[in-house]
């Protein structure tokens, strides 16, 4: 394996681990901070223990998305240290406030985690509150760093060196917005969806209790919510894109001409020998509509790239259809459910308790491929139309071996955190039955 | 003074920081690999708890000190991250671990009722993490100021392992015995009755490791160092690590004559003028003896930016700090 590979991949192992655990550390803060909420207003001890239950599950993930994002950092530099040595006074400003964002929610969740007896009910609280608007803000504020990747801005390029940085470049490149508010509703999905098929599972297993059916109605009130947003989300990101990024769009469609009215590909395998596309269906001039407004529009296509120039169409295109079909899929569930809930309080059907455990992994199968479409979509370039990846990368020999081991070390850590996860799911716990019961007597 | 150099003193507060809370939180994780005598349960239970509510903080200003680093001197970064790209991945490998294995540990099954198995598998890497990242880091601070590491027109001329020298070990090991001291001086005031007296005796083994493994590098630092050796005795930073050498005699004393809170206190000014004499001595320079502040730091409108937002953002970080080591750090730990 070359270095410029070996230091993608370990890039892209990086990130997808951190990713998950990154994601669930800004899902599970909302969750245990709404269960808390309603058990306090309610005095009903089953919010409570799910909050517990929650808090716990935020500990294990916040820790484990703390020391990757850690390494992270350190990997930005130890993997391309000419990038970071070009960028890394442009973009610092991004992590130097997602730093602050997450040291205070590092400290607030040291106080959530550890203080239940040592803090009065409402002080526990409301030491979640900043845990929870904290890992929303850190999420959304070092996905500006990303962001200036895509449309760099801010500075001028003389003799291969910035100059005249505006030190919030990250925030005004055009693609921050829309970027943190796509990826901040992934997260919320992705996190809502995964809990909502952890309770699903303990009703089948016949625990309908009130314990098991406010985990579903609060996981899917939040997941339900958002990803009836993330569509328009999703909708101002490619707009944004087709101006910004047209070969990345063309790639996300595998468009390979330049036309005008250019057709929506919905499925497909794109043959980039060929300029083919087998097994796809097309809607006429839908591509242009979505992308412009305007029915009639001209796209540009990938050929008319130079060849080192375009970006892989099979992974980025296969990667777009993958998180489009997961997030209406996910819609389709969230619905389903509320539907039923309506019509029938809780009597949930087997066949959707079974789809709500089916689908539970989805949201973050859509997360991935989104974060695959935005960074295979980029390339060549690691900053769009500034630097290549390929000249950015160490010249350090061992890149391999790191990846190889951090990839074991990876899997190693998402099994046993896995693991643990399922062993927190032992259903509701005895003592806040017990409890509830005594307190109802 | 030039910006960069408030800059560079920011991250310098940084680096002591992070070592007298984070240094604490891997000594701890020593004291757990070694616990040894008939509470050594307790020991590890003591040390969980007191570890457990703060080490997430406590990491977060390693992030803050990599963070000043690239966007105040992005050039020094990418020079360091290909000159020590062995040792860095080292200190992650343990970094990641020893969180890892931390929270593994604290919510593997059963761990609230007797160790099981697998959480004793995890307190022995949690351990062994501890005890390679303070040293990998120690040896990185050598490093960068021995002059092995050397960048030419911007590139980094010695790959491999050239920082591996005596003194960036005997450097390392002293990281190791000082967070090993810190976190037995911060153990004797979370403890009382005979864990007290363990991690009082714990804390001068440390500290009498601290003193040999000083005296053990001087002449390394004389003989191989000569320039780190002149910058640590000259005029600047001679005051500051006298201080410094007082401290850690106070602190030593007040173990002997079990006034924790003085030990407390000293053990901090020791290892804050420790820091602070090496960073002096090492002015003006990032990477000794090619890459000063002044070459690789960032364009001007980038230090405004980090010398505007610090503060701010200090405006919120403090308070909470505050909050949450006064609510966790104010009296020993009975309740949790």
């Amino acid at each position: 394996m070359d270095t410029l590979t070996a230091a993608r991949a370990q890039m892209e192992v990086s990130l997808a681990f951190h990713m998950v655990f990154a994601a669930l550390g800004i899902g599970f803060p909302l969750l245990m901070v709404i269960s808390e909420g309603l058990g306090l207003k309610t005095g009903q001890a089953h919010y409570l223990a799910l909050a517990k239950k929650w808090a716990k599950a935020t500990a294990l993930t916040f820790a484990i998305g703390a020391v990757s994002g850690t390494a992270l950092a350190f990997e930005l530099g130890l993997l391309w240290p000419t990038f970071m040595g070009f960028a890394g006074s442009i973009i610092g400003s991004a992590f130097t406030l997602e730093g602050f964002a997450f040291f205070i929610e590092a400290i607030f969740l040291g106080l959530y985690l550890y203080g239940w007896k040592r803090l009065s009910p409402l002080a526990h609280w409301l030491t979640g509150i900043p845990v929870a608007i904290s890992g929303m803000l850190s999420g959304a504020l070092v996905v500006a760093a990303n962001a200036w990747m895509q449309t760099p801005v801010g500075f001028d390029l003389v003799d291969g060196k910035a100059v005249n940085v505006n030190p919030l470049a990250p925030f005004l490149s055009p693609a921050w917005l829309d970027m943190a508010l796509h990826s901040t509703l992934s997260c919320y999905i992705a996190t809502g969806f995964a809990v909502a098929g952890v309770y699903a599972m303990g009703l089948l297993k016949g625990r309908n209790d009130r314990y098991h059916r406010s985990a579903l109605t609060i996981s899917l009130g939040l997941a339900t919510v958002t990803a009836l947003l993330q569509p328009i989300s999703g909708h101002i990101s490619a707009q944004r894109v087709a101006k910004d990024q047209p070969a990345k769009l063309a790639a996300m469609e595998a468009l390979f001409e330049t036309q005008a009215g250019a057709p929506l590909l919905i499925g497909g395998i794109p043959d980039p020998e060929t300029g083919e596309i087998h097994f796809g269906i097309e809607i006429p001039k839908a591509l242009s509509f979505m992308a412009t407004n305007d029915f009639n529009a001209e796209l540009r296509g990938l050929n008319s790239f130079p060849p080192d120039e375009r970006p892989n169409v099979v992974i980025t295109h296969i990667a777009f259809q993958v998180m489009v079909g997961a997030g209406f899929a996910l819609i389709g569930l969230g619905l389903w459910f509320w539907w039923r809930r309506w019509r029938g309080k809780f009597s949930l059907s087997r066949r959707l308790l079974w789809a709500l455990v089916l689908g539970s992994p989805l949201g973050f199968i859509a997360l991935q491929a989104g974060w695959i479409v935005t960074e295979v979509g980029r390339q060549p370039w690691i900053i769009y139309g500034v630097m290549r990846t390929r000249d950015a990368v160490t010249t350090v020999a061992g890149v391999p071996q790191v990846f190889y081991l951090f990839s074991l070390l990876y899997i190693g850590l998402a099994s046993v955190l896995v693991y643990l996860l399922r062993q927190l799911a032992t259903g509701y716990p005895a003592e806040a039955k017990e409890s509830e019961a005594t307190h109802a007597a | 003074m030039p910006l960069e150099v408030v800059v560079a003193a920011i991250g310098l507060l940084g680096v002591i920081t992070y070592a007298i809370l984070a240094g604490a939180d891997f000594g701890g994780g020593i004291w757990d690999l070694l616990a040894w005598g008939p509470r050594r349960t307790q020991q590890r239970e003591a040390i969980a708890h007191a570890v457990g509510p703060v080490w997430e903080a406590n990491h977060v200003w390693l992030i803050f000190i990599i963070v000043i680093l690239f966007t105040g001197f992005p050039t020094a970064f990418a020079a360091l991250s290909v000159g020590l790209f062995a040792p860095f991945h080292l200190a992650l490998l343990g970094i990641i671990l020893r969180g890892a294995a931390f929270v593994f540990r604290a919510y593997s099954p059963q761990a609230e009722q007797k160790p099981s198995q697998s959480s004793q598998r995890w307190g022995t890497i949690f351990g062994a993490a501890s005890v390679i990242t303070p040293v990998i880091l120690g040896m990185a601070l050598s490093a960068v100021s021995a002059g092995q590491l050397r960048v030419i027109n911007g590139v980094v001329q010695s790959e491999g392992i050239v920082w591996l020298t005596p003194l960036a070990i005997a450097m390392g090991l002293l990281a190791l015995a000082l967070c090993a001291y810190l976190a037995a001086v911060y153990m004797t005031l979370e403890t009382r009755d005979e864990l007290q007296a363990d991690f009082r005796q714990r804390a001068l083994l440390a500290g009498t490791a601290v003193v040999g493994l000083s005296l053990l590098s001087l002449p390394l630092l004389y003989f191989t160092a000569q320039h780190l050796w002149e910058g640590l005795i000259s005029i600047r930073a001679a005051p500051v690590l006298t201080i410094g050498v007082l401290a850690a005699l106070l602190s030593g004393w007040a173990l002997l004559r079990w006034r924790f809170q003085l030990a407390r206190g000293a053990a901090i000014v020791q290892i804050s003028c420790l820091l602070a004499g090496w960073g002096i001595a090492q002015y003006p320079y990032i990477i000794y003896p090619d890459v000063t502040l002044a070459a690789a730091a960032a364009p001007r409108s980038t230090l405004v930016f980090i010398l505007v937002a610090l503060p701010l953002g200090l405006l919120i970080l403090l308070p909470s700090l505050w909050f949450l080591f006064k609510v966790f750090k104010s009296a020993p730990i009975d309740d949790l």
